[in-house]
């Protein structure tokens, strides 16, 4: 198969490309929710990203919690953004930021003004950006402008032996075009973890991966009161088939077919290296994932599921395949790719590839997703710590 | 229906997924290994379902699992060829 050059995107003041258009109502606090909300509702062509936390938070916890705010304004799939958050000092902090991207930001603070008149004054504002994005047009933007992220979820063993591959498979055809790629989930690795940082395409790239993992593990070592195998395997994996960690990150590893990584970043960090794959370090926890991704600046993303996570995201197209026949079946509303038939032999690899890119570039010209159309906008803050 | 009802991922593999809905006791089923594209037969001792592993070799306590060529936890009981392999005989090496 031949793949298309180009793709239909917005095209952003920075350069950078969207596969979507959104004007966004961003919350710096959980307390500034239900403005958010309030103006969300009021103006049609804007969305809400509430979360649950923005409030004394410090050190590396805090600054996370700003790269992630944002990322998520950076992202090319948002066009304009309103920051609302309880007091001036974040909220502008923010708000500068987001603006280095040429795009249009304005941030409100509630104290001294309450609710009300934060909600009437955010209103206008928020009118004005839904109208001015709404006269966007896409435009044919080469095919280097993706920038794709994957994670899978609920995974089984039909993940490792078909999706996961699939999406492997993808990205061995999109790299040598200049795709920028990322994969995430630390702990979800383990068992793999020496595999793994093999794959680093240099010495420091390896060993940036060698020092997050070791962290994370360490951490898990003095965290856990037991071990992992109550929730690694999830039950839901146990379910599928899967019975060891191991299992499930060789599986897991799959995804990234035979690419090597050329960076390693923080979570929620922009990659500066060029096109190519990058590992973030990530929880597993689906919708905590993708909020990273998308805040890195990944512009769609792919998601193999064995049987059957239902995730999506606000601002990141997140387009679901599965290879199990069951879930196919009973939860045909939720995928977007049904790769099932390689385990009948009905499909190959090669073919179940082929079949994820048109509808990674459908999806990237403005097909809805399974969980777009089904309202899936989970927007999920990674937390380190407690807050003081 | 004529096809797979196993796959295995590499040839050192000693554990196979089923990919059918569910396999039964003395079912003769076929075996596909994807590494290399060869097929054999293998006849299962148990009810097998949908994603779960087989064992195509006799196994003792303290072996290896092998699943895509690697190392996937170890034996903690004696597994006979055809049986179904998971949680109750096998254990992750981490912990």
């Amino acid at each position: 198969m031949e793949i298309p050059k180009t793709f239909l995107g917005y095209k952003r003041e920075d350069g950078r490309t969207g596969t979507r258009n959104h004007v966004i109502i961003l919350p710096v606090d959980d307390i500034s929710n239900a403005c958010a909300e309030a103006v969300a509702n009021n103006i049609k062509g804007t969305i809400a990203l509430p979360h649950s936390y923005g409030r004394l938070q410090f050190g590396a916890d805090l600054e996370l919690h700003f790269r992630t705010m944002i990322g998520t304004g950076k992202n090319p799939n948002v066009a304009a953004v309103i920051v609302i958050g309880i007091e001036p000092k974040w909220t502008k902090r923010i708000v500068d930021a987001i603006a280095t991207t040429g795009k249009p930001v304005e941030g409100f603070s509630i104290e001294g003004v309450g609710d009300i008149d934060t909600i009437a004054r955010v209103s206008k504002k928020a009118q004005e950006f839904s109208i001015w994005a709404s006269e966007k047009q896409r435009e044919e933007r080469p095919i280097s402008d993706l920038w794709i992220s994957v994670k899978c979820g609920e995974s089984d063993t039909t993940s490792g032996l078909a999706s996961n591959p699939t999406v492997g498979n993808l990205m061995d055809k999109l790299e040598p075009l200049g795709v920028h790629l990322c994969f995430g989930e630390t702990s979800e690795l383990t068992g793999a973890e020496t595999v793994c940082e093999k794959r680093g395409k240099t010495p420091e790239a390896q060993e940036k991966f060698r020092k997050t993992w070791s962290s994370y593990n360490d951490f898990i070592l003095k965290e856990a009161t037991d071990d992992l195998s109550e929730s690694q395997p999830t039950a839901g994996n146990i379910a599928g088939g899967l019975t060891t960690i191991e299992e499930k990150a060789f599986g897991n590893f799959q995804k990234i077919g035979g690419c090597k990584f050329i960076d390693v970043l923080e979570p929620a960090e922009e990659p500066t290296k060029g096109p190519g794959l990058y590992f973030m370090d990530t929880s597993s926890a689906a919708a905590e994932c993708v909020t990273l991704q998308a805040a890195g600046g990944f512009n769609l993303h792919l998601f193999p599921t064995g049987q059957g996570n239902i995730i999506g995201n606000p601002i990141e197209p997140v387009v679901k395949l599965t290879a199990n026949p069951l879930t196919a079946r009973t939860m045909s509303e939720h995928i977007d790719v049904d790769v099932s038939k390689i385990l009948s032999r009905e499909m190959n690899l090669d073919e179940a590839g082929n079949e994820l890119i048109k509808a990674t570039i459908r999806v990237a010209n403005g097909r809805l997703t399974c969980a777009e159309a089904l309202g899936h906008r989970e927007f999920v803050m990674t937390k380190l710590y407690r807050s003081a | 229906m004529a096809g797979t009802d196993i796959i295995i991922h590499d040839e050192k593999d000693n554990v196979g997924v089923v990919v059918i809905e569910k396999i039964t006791p003395k079912q003769d089923c076929d075996c596909w290994i994807m590494e290399n594209d060869k097929s054999v037969k293998i006849q299962s001792m148990d009810e097998i379902p949908l994603g779960h592993k087989i064992a195509m070799t006799d196994l003792n306590e303290g072996d290896t699992i092998l699943k895509y060529g690697h190392d996937i936890g170890k034996v903690v009981k004696s597994i006979k060829k055809g049986e179904h392999v998971h949680v109750h005989n096998v254990k992750t090496k981490k912990w």
